[in-house]
């Protein structure tokens, strides 16, 4: 039944064999294209690096672009010989740096004497012209340009980031070989979380050179070169025009801004002082410049509005309040006595409800407040009583968002810290804890730990009456116009919007007639705010204030920490209201309060 | 009778020789490619590949002997459990393995690692050739058939998982075996039918142009055919069969093959598709073949298969130091050494007496044809790069033992043909 099978398989054999031969036939003997090209290693592959995306602010205007510099790349075994006395005055080097140069050629892992590797890295624009004239005199080197990042402002530096070239490390995890050594990535901010949107894809071309090396045109008419694709703009949430402002007010202070819009989470300024120049981290001068700014003891680099974590002070009391509300263990009604035998407290008042609480910032009311929260009776323990409070009490003030990192577009977010039973557990160790022990959580001091940004989200969550939008700094991506899918997902508390109402009605009260009233108010909008000073024995209390305006369809939510400069309702509550005044109205009518912001200097 | 019990008067010599030479040849290649003027680093130097490939050899030739002591009995006796083991061994690659070049397909042992799936190819021939060769065995039973297939897609399954794809294809080869055996050609038409679709979808960006194309074929065979019920409806099941295949195409190449290996066959068909990598190594490699000539520049006297313009140089695209040094007449030869190898084995295969060794000796003609077909196919061109190596030629231990194995428990069985006789 198999007749003839075995013939089948022993032709096919012979006949894959004659094809092969025909095929070598043609590309060996016939085709004498393939001889030339390799004779003269004619064949040369040129990267053409894509460009990077642009970044706009909200309103269109460029913040981020390219601008071009140039590489001196070399193809070691088309350099024969090499007149070193002329190379060094024309590249304004010595002979030891050239000899370094060569050393160190050798030990780059992608070298080989037959493809370009570079010799110099930028050039800059002023040796260019002169070099240009004169590369012809150097066998075997070439100019290639790159492009490097530019900046319309000399603000938003943590925010956006920087980009550099590609570490060792991350070249050998690169399994999808998307970067070669040389080419530039995001490192940190915008320019790190949006990488892959930004980078674009490279191209590549393929030229026909004589023996000589010189160019003599494109191989095969061009048709195996493939072009770059340009990366993906991006349209930034930020006013760039307040993003200024803020950094002015924040000028010889440390600490942050973060303005939200608090319908979309858009974040329109997000300030972390002290900052840097962003035009510092491109071009030749990177590393100089590198060491100088991660070596200053400010820590421009540390973007605090995301990395900082504190006690988030007096205005962690109005979550207080709303969470002791939604339990019904008070209602706004409710009266503590202001006896200040256990906790301080400040101001003339004696006898508070809810909101004049709120408004005089009364410790003693919200240590009241949290003993009825936690302490409901529902066990006979109280150590038991307590953690059951304290379980419900966690659940509620993580639904702000605190306690987790909120999820924004930049990396290296801290989530800050909500203790709960299982970290009291932890921290004494198996041993009992009760009410007693952790009161100090009641006004936002204790083990509490939060990022200015959860700050500016809490004033967002208010402001948008129980749920927020995570706050993210790019609202549209390339052609699509789109920000990132969880940037359209609404986040809800577990408080009703009728506890937010009470809580706005108190943090109006703050800023008219309590501790926010003399810097914060404003004429002809109504503002609500919290302030807050957060203790650092000896040194003066971080300042802390937290608002939203107006009132009623609120456009902006916003915070401000600014350590060591005392009492929130000072600094804090001046920058925080001089932001809202910038962003609602386009310019600030109060030169008393600018100056009194200015002349603050709390940096070391 | 007198019976002429020493191995060396009984095995096949010229199968041995041809055996030698291309493992010299080999060799010689692997010197030539690490081979640079200004250095004086002898052949033998352990630093280069050359001298760790003459290790190699001489691990070879104790692995000959070992198969020729061994009783003959012993091969079929063992094959499942040989077959059991290397599956054992190629589940553990993914767990304890190491990777190198973008696979995943080593088991290391100190410094010194193993690729299990070099092994997989004897060991799966042995098993297929017991199952086949056993008695009463018919290959037309479809129970039989699945059977066949489960046993070659099992390696080929825990090689894809290692993501070497290359070497998991070189088992579909079997399907040559069964249809020496007597199995229906149409499986085989089946199995090139998907590789064409394959290659259709990885051609094509959208696949809808495709589905598109495959609604215009069934229409126009609708309207222009016989209108009968049956054949339209064999029509559209046939035309939703071949859509169903794109898509799992679709999911392989998107889901289960690495970046890499796209590329390369992607490269194959549209070489600027990839112009950073394996684009770059096809037009490399056709430029230093075809820089060869009729007769090649000369031992040592390439100038493209040295400075890392093609990479694995030593390996899987060793073809091109022969096209560049010895030329035309090189590759005729060197071809024509494989060509004599190959039908030598099928005839031999041929000779036997007993199934068992015929089918083992048709899948060690078929395993060594398809690495030497596609290896040599892709490096003029014509196939997709596809990392297999050159049989006995190419640098590396695991893949020359493999091979060795392959072919001398062969020539092993060979050997002994007659006594199978006399016991019947």
């Amino acid at each position: 039944m198999n007749e003839g099978r075995r013939e089948i398989i022993q032709i096919a054999f012979v006949a894959v064999a004659i094809i092969f031969l025909i095929k070598l036939f043609f590309i060996q003997v016939i085709d004498r294209r393939y001889a030339e090209l390799a004779n003269s290693n004619a064949i040369l592959k040129e990267i053409e690096p894509p460009v990077r995306g642009l970044i706009k602010d909200r309103n269109g205007k460029l913040l981020v672009f390219n601008t071009p510099e140039f590489d001196l790349e070399i193809i070691r075994k088309e350099v024969k010989t090499l007149d070193s006395a002329k190379f060094c005055e024309v590249f304004e080097m010595t002979i030891e740096d050239l000899r370094k140069n060569f050393k160190e050629l050798r030990a780059k892992r992608e070298y080989s004497p037959v493809k370009p590797t570079i010799f110099i890295k930028q050039l800059s624009n002023l040796d260019f012209a002169k070099i240009q004239d004169r590369i012809d005199e150097f066998k075997g080197f070439y100019i290639k340009p790159r492009s490097t990042r530019a900046y319309t402002s000399q603000s938003m530096a943590n925010a956006l980031g920087y980009v550099s070239e590609i570490s060792k490390d991350k070249l050998a995890s690169d399994k999808e070989k998307i970067y070669r050594q040389g080419d530039e990535i995001g490192q940190s901010g915008i320019e790190a979380y949006y990488e892959k949107y930004l980078r674009g894809k490279g191209g590549v071309r393929y030229w026909l050179r004589n023996v000589d090396g010189i160019v003599k045109g494109p191989f095969d008419e061009g048709r195996n070169d493939t072009l770059s694709v340009p990366g993906q703009d991006l349209i930034s949430t930020v006013d760039i025009d307040l993003q200024e402002y803020g950094e002015f007010l924040m000028k010889g202070k440390a600490g942050s801004i973060i303005a939200i819009e608090p319908a979309t989470g858009e974040i329109l300024s997000m300030i972390s002082g002290p900052s840097y120049d962003p035009i510092m981290l491109t071009g030749r001068n990177y590393s100089e410049n590198f060491v100088l700014i991660s070596s200053d003891t400010n820590k421009p680099l540390f973007n605090r509005p995301l990395m900082a974590q504190y006690r988030p002070g007096s205005i962690f009391k109005i979550a207080q309040a709303m969470v002791a509300l939604q339990e019904g263990v008070i209602s706004p009604d409710t009266r503590f006595k202001c006896d200040r035998s256990i906790i301080g407290c400040h101001g003339p008042h004696s006898n508070e409800d809810l909101r004049g609480a709120i408004t005089h910032s009364c410790n003693p009311y919200f240590h009241q407040a949290l003993r009825r929260m936690l302490n409901q009776g529902k066990s006979n323990s109280p150590f038991d009583d307590t953690r059951i409070g304290l379980d419900q009490w966690t659940r509620h003030i993580s639904s702000f968002g605190f306690g987790t990192p909120l999820g924004i577009d930049l990396p290296n977010e801290k989530g800050g810290l909500v203790p709960s039973s299982a970290y009291y557990d932890r921290a004494y160790g198996g041993r009992p804890w009760k009410f007693s022990n952790i009161y100090s959580i009641a006004i936002g001091e204790g083990e509490n730990l939060v990022v200015p940004l959860q700050m500016a989200n809490f004033a967002a969550t208010i402001a948008n009456k129980g749920h927020y939008i995570a706050p993210h700094l790019i609202k549209a991506i390339g052609d699509s116009l789109k920000p990132l899918p969880q940037f359209k997902q609404r986040h809800y508390t577990t408080i009703d919007a009728a506890n937010f109402q009470i809580a706005a009605d108190a943090m109006q009260r703050v800023v008219e007639s309590g501790t926010g009233q003399y810097r914060a108010k404003l004429d002809s909008v109504i503002v609500c705010g919290k302030t807050g000073s957060v203790q650092n024995e000896p040194r003066p209390d971080h300042s802390v204030f937290i608002a939203f305006a107006p009132k009623e369809n609120p456009k902006i939510a916003i915070s401000v920490y600014v350590e060591f400069s005392g009492q929130g309702a000072r600094a804090a509550a001046s920058i925080a209201s001089l932001m809202i005044e910038k962003y609602l109205f386009g310019t600030t009518k109060r030169p008393q309060v600018e100056a009194y912001v200015l002349k603050g200097d709390f940096l070391d | 009778m007198i019976r002429e019990d020493n191995i060396t008067h009984k095995i096949d010599w010229v199968t041995v020789l041809l055996y030698g030479s291309i493992v010299f040849l080999g060799w010689l290649n692997i010197y030539a490619v690490t081979y640079d003027e200004n250095a004086t680093t002898s052949i033998f130097s352990l630093d280069i590949n050359s001298g760790r490939q003459l290790i190699f050899i001489a691990g070879s030739l104790i692995i000959i002997s070992a198969i020729l002591i061994i009783d003959r009995q012993f091969y079929e006796t063992f094959a499942y459990i040989i077959y059991g083991l290397l599956l054992f061994m190629l589940l553990l690659v993914p767990i304890v393995g190491k990777e190198v070049g973008g696979n995943k397909a080593w088991i290391g042992i100190g410094s010194f690692g193993v690729q299990p799936s070099e092994f997989a190819k004897f060991a799966t021939a042995l098993v297929v050739a017991k199952l086949i060769g056993s008695i009463g065995f018919k290959i037309d039973n479809f129970r039989n058939q699945l059977i066949l297939f489960g046993l070659i897609a099992a390696p080929i399954l825990l090689i894809i998982l290692q993501k070497d794809f290359g070497t998991a294809l070189v088992f579909t080869v079997f399907l040559v075996v069964f249809f020496r055996e007597g199995m229906s050609p149409f499986i085989i038409l089946i199995g090139m039918a998907f590789g064409l679709i394959f290659v259709l979808t990885l051609l094509v960006e959208n696949q809808y142009y495709l589905y598109l194309g495959i609604a215009v074929l069934l229409g126009l065979a609708i309207v222009l055919g016989r209108k009968k019920f049956k054949r339209i409806a064999i029509l559209t099941a046939g035309a939703l069969a071949i859509v169903l295949v794109i898509e799992s195409v679709d999911y392989i190449v998107t889901d289960v093959l690495k970046p890499h290996h796209q590329n390369r066959i992607k490269a194959l068909i549209n070489p600027d598709s990839d112009p950073l990598g394996f684009g770059w190594n096809v037009t490399q490699s056709k430029i230093a073949i075809g820089s060869g000539g009729f007769l090649g520049k000369g031992f040592l006297k390439g100038t493209q298969t040295k400075f890392d313009f093609v990479p694995e140089q030593s390996t899987d695209f060793i073809f091109c130091t022969i096209g560049e040094e010895h030329g035309w007449v090189g590759s005729l030869f060197t071809i024509a050494l494989f060509m004599v190898l190959l039908l030598r084995i099928v005839f031999l295969a041929e000779r036997q007496k007993n199934k068992f060794a015929r089918v083992y000796g048709y899948s060690v003609a078929c395993i060594l044809f398809f690495h030497f077909a596609v290896n040599i196919g892709m490096t003029v061109g014509l196939f997709p790069v596809i990392g297999i190596p050159l049989p006995f030629f190419s640098y590396g231990g695991s893949s020359l033992w493999g091979f060795t194995i392959l072919l001398f428990i062969f020539l092993k069985l060979d050997a002994h043909r007659m006594q199978v006789l006399q016991r019947l």
